[in-house]
């Protein structure tokens, strides 16, 4: 958006290359002043409020709505409800990719879980269309909502995640477990989990005739045109979506969900704009989560401490309509190298909302149960976790015996234990104590994500003052896409950042993929690096074929693009600036076109991953059973950095996650109601700051020439995955009490130590 | 939101004649009351802002060594008052464990008092709630209630008190300063909240109209400056409401508790004053044994009201250790993390 005013600090200075430069980021300036428009911040003239009335029960049916006393609220314009709405031009209930999920927007009176809405408010006020919606009193028929791990007779889901079968297996399990020495048989159970993104969901919509314009903070903003032009059988050309800042997403705005799809309904209902935002409770429902699990994780291993089996089987749930299963198993397919491995699911339906992707899916849950089953043999076999770890390094993926296209785990494992003085943990747990009395432990967990890509397009321009543009429908959800694919963009274009218009977040602008499976930068990135080769390209044809120009004829020598100039690759005395080569064109400007895609041939060939070492330091309360983690080191390798500053900035907030994870995040259900009891953020517990000590991060040098052009992995998920199970292995090694439900609560603890 | 009226009263009098209406009810910062109001917990017709009125933001030293903290002092002022902290600590600490620099800036000392119980069904419109709606039912009773109470309870309510304040405030024997409708009255604190027996709708003793105009710690109660302290124990290291907590007091003298005072908070309806456990710890030497003899004493009368029995053992072993933190004597400066069992780590960051 060039209405942006997007500063980059001056104290940073490049040295012919954008990227690797830590600048702060872009839009920070804008964001500190409050002066960055979040889809909530526009007010369109004419606009109306929507409140959405949600339900109270879990299971059942609608019964009666009092629309006429929600009607006589001054204020109040309208009322949507299921026999009062707009038509869609499809049944949201159809799955017409598998993208796509079911959503609830007014369709029938049926109530599947908890805080689906059932009505929408619209009036000319916030305070009206909010008491409108209390005084809907709806009335339902309940039925025993399905609550819980337990709920019913379980089923093997056709697949996991987003198409990953349900089952996997190499080598004879069974017969490696029977032929250990040492084997261990545990159950770990994990919460459900909300993402809870600071900024609620939220929408503005504006209907122009068939035209639809469209605020909404959104991590895939192609994915949400083409449901909007589906739902609404509008062409996908008559919408405009602006989500210039998400406000955090961590894939609950990946995809179309039903209360934005409500607002744009609400929209066409009055004829008006009409503004819908979420209240904090009401994103427990409606917007994805993260499944609980229930894993079961049977490890053996040999007199030497090296690993003969692995059995890691998962129990999670999905609604009672769609389907979407946490892969927290398949954690287990990539870090040890265990001769026998088998990964299993298993679920039931429950009153819920359907679960979704949130920040690691699968492995996060699979993380923190795997790593400290890893901990528990380790101590089995009596060898320290970081040695019993490097004896089951697999230098091959253990599930396909794939070669990594790269990994640099030994370095992060060795970076990350000489910070953090590793080499001096005792190896029994509960020897360490603080002046104060407190028992001290330390814990460390392997951090893995896969490095994903997905389909990008990027448009490419220099013109003939010198400047540069780059325009991608990328998406900026505060980890810092504005800096770090403008950098990409400086040096694909052969320009200093400042003189490199760049656009993003747009749906008119080429489509950028999803910003998701930490494979934003990557693919976004990607793009942008092909659309400034060809630009640069064109360029060159301009000046190479022309006999005016000191570069004619160097087209098999070739040019490089630096500082706005082209030069000769073989004789760099000689060259001539974008704009000179240009006017003598007689052309504005020149542009091009660039993608970023998979390389299914690489992908054939390697098992592509990023890694990371995680070690931990927690005191516990001896008397009391309070926890608290003290220092925290990790050391991860994920290919090329873009820009080390935004990088760190992602890793501190994964490991954060992972201290969350262990420690104090949990939706409470009550088991009869089927409700979510602390669906806020003063009861739903996240750490504050007096609960995150100094993060220690290091980026641990690696170079992938197979995952892409740029060799990026991603760096927004990892760090969720080795912290958790870091911090609940400290804790063993401080109190030589195992916990296995988490969070760890202080009930469980307290009764042990 | 619902319709409501709002009126600023200029004097007290006009507050008392206001807020005795039906429907009626005052409002200090709004912390507690206006969350209750957008969850359509708390639905009043008129709100009565005390926030304007003269004369109740003052920390009085008064000559007879007792001390009045008008019902309009802001926590944070009240907690960082420098006089205030070294005579009375231990209600220092609490006030700085509790919610976060932001509501203690905003929160008032009345409003802290009366804050309503966090019990989750109460918050919640859908679910039962005698408190909210007397006679219909309590949800939490075979709900989720890890944290509900373990004293004084009742059948037909078993929420705690979740104030932090409240607790070495009823251990310092703090009288509340009432304006009514007759005219002005003073109870003990311990006097104010109320157990829920078969009523547990009313929170307190106070009547319609009833403004609280301040808090006295009397004179006595600076005696325990050198020996109190507050621990909380909750589920982070800020920014949570207790668990269990304890403010422990003690006189010591030639190597004896001459004068011990011992309150515990999140295990009752109220700010839990053990007079039991405190008769036990008069005249002996303060020894772990003592400070474990008064910490079954203390919870001789506490049964699980659900799945909250490790209270019970908690609470025992937060008094021990509030007894003994206490005995240790009152740390020169209040610790970086007031009130958190990791109080003693050094370096630690103030929040
Ligand atoms: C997220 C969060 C976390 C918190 N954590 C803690 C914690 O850890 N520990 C803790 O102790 N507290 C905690 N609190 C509660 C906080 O202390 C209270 O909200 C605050 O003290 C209330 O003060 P107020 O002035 O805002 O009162 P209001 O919200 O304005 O009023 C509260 C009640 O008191 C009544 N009232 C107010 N003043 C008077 C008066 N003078 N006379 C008669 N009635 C009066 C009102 O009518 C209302 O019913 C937390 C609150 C929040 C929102
Ligand atoms: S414990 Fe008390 S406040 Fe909680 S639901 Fe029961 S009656 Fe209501």
């Amino acid at each position: 958006m060039s209405e942006l005013n997007l500063t980059s600090a001056p104290a940073h200075l490049r040295h012919g290359s954008s990227i690797g430069q830590p600048l702060t980021r872009r839009d920070g300036v804008l964001k500190v002043k409050g002066q960055a428009t979040y889809a909530a911040d526009n007010h369109p003239p004419g606009m109306l409020f929507a409140v959405m009335a949600v339900s109270s029960i879990a299971r059942g049916r609608v019964t009666s709505l009092d629309v006429a006393a929600a009607k006589r609220h001054p204020g109040v314009v309208d009322v949507m409800t299921s026999s009062h709405k707009p038509p869609l031009a499809i049944d949201p209930e159809i799955k017409t990719n598998p993208f796509v999920f079911r959503m609830e927007v007014l369709q029938s009176d049926e109530v599947r879980y908890a805080n689906q809405p059932i009505a929408v408010v619209i009036a000319e006020t916030l305070e009206a269309a909010t008491e409108g919606a209390v005084l809907l009193a709806p009335r339902y028929e309940t039925l025993p909502p399905l609550v819980g791990l337990d709920a019913g007779k379980s089923f093997v889901p056709p697949v996991v995640g987003v198409g990953n079968p349900t089952e996997n297996h190499r080598g004879d399990v069974e017969a490696g477990l029977a032929s250990a020495e040492k084997q261990i048989d545990a159950v770990y159970e994990t919460p459900p989990q909300y993402h809870n993104a600071m900024e609620p969901h939220a929408i503005v919509a504006s209907w122009d005739g068939d035209n639809l314009s469209v605020d909404m903070p959104t991590q895939g903003l192609m994915l949400s045109l083409g449901r909007i032009a589906e739902l609404f059988g509008i062409a996908p050309d008559k919408i405009h979506i602006r989500s210039p800042f998400l406000g955090g997403g961590f894939g609950s705005k990946g995809l179309m969900s039903g209360p934005p799809t409500l607002g744009i309904m609400a929209a066409k209902l009055v004829g008006r704009p009409v503004k819908l935002v979420l209240r904090r409770e009401q994103m427990y429902g409606p917007v994805g989560h993260r499944a609980p699990t229930r894993q079961r994780l049977r490890i053996g291993a040999d007199g030497e401490g090296r690993l003969t089996a692995l059995d890691h089987h998962a129990r999670t749930v999905s609604s009672t309509f769609d389907d979407f299963y946490e892969p927290a198993a398949d954690a287990s397919h990539t870090l040890y190298a265990a001769p026998a491995i088998r990964t299993s699911h298993d679920a039931v339906r429950v009153n819920t909302g359907t679960p979704l992707f949130m920040r690691a899916p699968g492995e996060a849950t699979g993380s923190i149960a795997l790593e400290s089953a890893i901990d528990e043999m380790a101590w089995a076999c009596g060898i320290d976790p970081l040695a019993f770890r490097l004896k089951n390094y697999a230098e091959v993926e253990p599930i396909t015996g794939k070669p990594f296209s790269s990994k640099a785990l030994r370095a992060c494992y060795e970076q990350g234990a000489a910070r953090f003085g590793w080499a001096k943990r005792p190896l029994q747990p509960r020897q360490m104590r603080d002046d104060a009395g407190l028992l001290v432990g330390w814990g460390m967990g392997t951090a893995t994500f896969p490095a994903l890509m997905f389909q990008a397009a990027a448009r490419a321009v220099i013109r003939r003052d010198g400047s540069g543009a780059m325009e991608i429908g990328a998406h900026d959800m505060g980890q810092g896409a504005w800096t770090a694919l403008a950098q990409i963009a400086a040096d694909g274009l052969g320009l200093d950042i400042d003189r490199v218009a760049f656009k993003a977040g747009t749906s008119d602008l080429p489509d950028a993929g999803i910003a998701g499976g930490s494979a934003h930068t990557a693919t976004a990135g990607a793009a942008i690096h092909s659309a400034g080769a060809a630009v640069i390209a064109k360029l060159a044809d301009l000046a190479t074929t022309d006999e005016r120009s000191p570069l004619f004829g160097a087209g098999n020598a070739g040019v490089i693009a630096r500082d706005g100039k082209l030069f000769r690759r073989d004789d760099e005395s000689r060259g001539e600036s974008y704009s000179e080569i240009l006017a003598r064109a007689g052309v504005a400007e020149v542009e091009a076109r660039g993608t970023g895609a998979p390389n299914p041939a690489a992908m054939e060939e390697y098992a592509m991953h990023a890694h990371g070492a995680v070690f931990a330091e927690v005191k516990v309360d001896p008397d009391l059973g309070q926890i608290r983690v003290t220092r925290m080191v990790g050391a991860f390798a994920a290919g090329r950095i873009v820009n080390p500053h935004l990088v760190k900035s992602q890793l501190f907030g994964g490991m954060i996650w992972g201290i969350s994870f262990a420690l104090h995040e949990e939706a409470i259900t009550d088991r009869r109601s089927g409700r979510i009891m602390n669906a806020n953020l003063g009861e739903y517990h996240i750490p504050v700051n007096a609960d995150v000590p100094p993060l220690d991060v290091i980026t641990v040098e690696e170079h992938d020439p197979h995952v892409n052009a740029l060799g990026i992995k991603g760096v927004g998920e990892i760090g969720i995955t080795g912290s958790a199970g870091a911090v609940a292995n400290a804790v063993w090694h401080a109190t030589g009490v195992r916990m296995r439900r988490f969070p760890i609560r202080i009930e469980e603890l307290l009764t042990q130590l | 939101m619902k319709q409501f009226d709002y009126v600023r009263p200029a004097t007290v009098a006009e507050a008392v004649a206001a807020a005795a209406q039906p429907g009626a009810v005052y409002l200090a910062a709004g912390t507690n009351l206006l969350d209750l109001m957008k969850g359509g917990v708390s639905r009043p017709d008129r709100l009565v802002d005390v926030t304007h009125l003269e004369g109740l933001d003052q920390i009085e030293h008064l000559a007879d060594g007792s001390l009045r903290i008008g019902a309009l002092v802001s926590n944070a002022d009240l907690a960082h008052d420098a006089k205030f902290a070294k005579s009375y600590p231990a209600v220092a600490e609490a006030l700085l464990s509790g919610a976060s620099a932001q509501l203690r800036n905003a929160a008032t000392v009345g409003g802290n008092l009366l804050q309503r119980t966090r019990c989750a069904y109460f918050y919640d419109t859908a679910s039962s709630c005698n408190k909210r709606e007397a006679g219909s039912g309590c949800d939490a009773r075979d709900g989720e209630n890890r944290t509900h109470a373990v004293l004084g309870w009742s059948e037909s309510c078993i929420a705690t008190n979740p104030s932090d304040f409240c607790v070495p405030l009823v251990a310092l024997d703090a009288i509340v300063e009432i304006e009514g409708r007759n005219g002005r009255r003073e109870i003990a604190l311990d006097a104010l909240h109320r157990l829920p027996g078969d009523t547990p709708e009313r929170d307190s003793a106070l009547e319609p109209g009833d403004l609280i105009v301040a808090v006295r710690l009397p004179a006595a109660a600076r005696g325990f400056a050198a020996h109190a302290r507050y621990l909380k124990v909750r589920e982070r290291t800020s920014y949570a409401f207790a668990v269990v907590s304890a403010a422990a007091a003690l006189q010591i003298e030639n190597g004896k508790i001459t004068e011990a005072r011992l309150a515990l908070g999140g295990v009752a309806a109220k700010p839990w004053r053990a007079r039991a456990a405190e008769d036990v710890l008069k005249g002996v030497a303060p020894t772990a044994d003592a400070f474990q003899e008064a910490a079954w004493r203390a919870l001789s009368d506490a049964k699980p009201s659900g799945d909250n029995a490790f209270k019970i053992e908690l609470a025992r072993r937060i008094v021990v250790r509030a007894l003994t933190l206490a005995a240790a004597g009152t740390p020169v400066r209040l610790p970086a993390l007031p009130a958190s069992p990791f109080a003693s780590i050094s370096g630690a960051i103030h929040v």
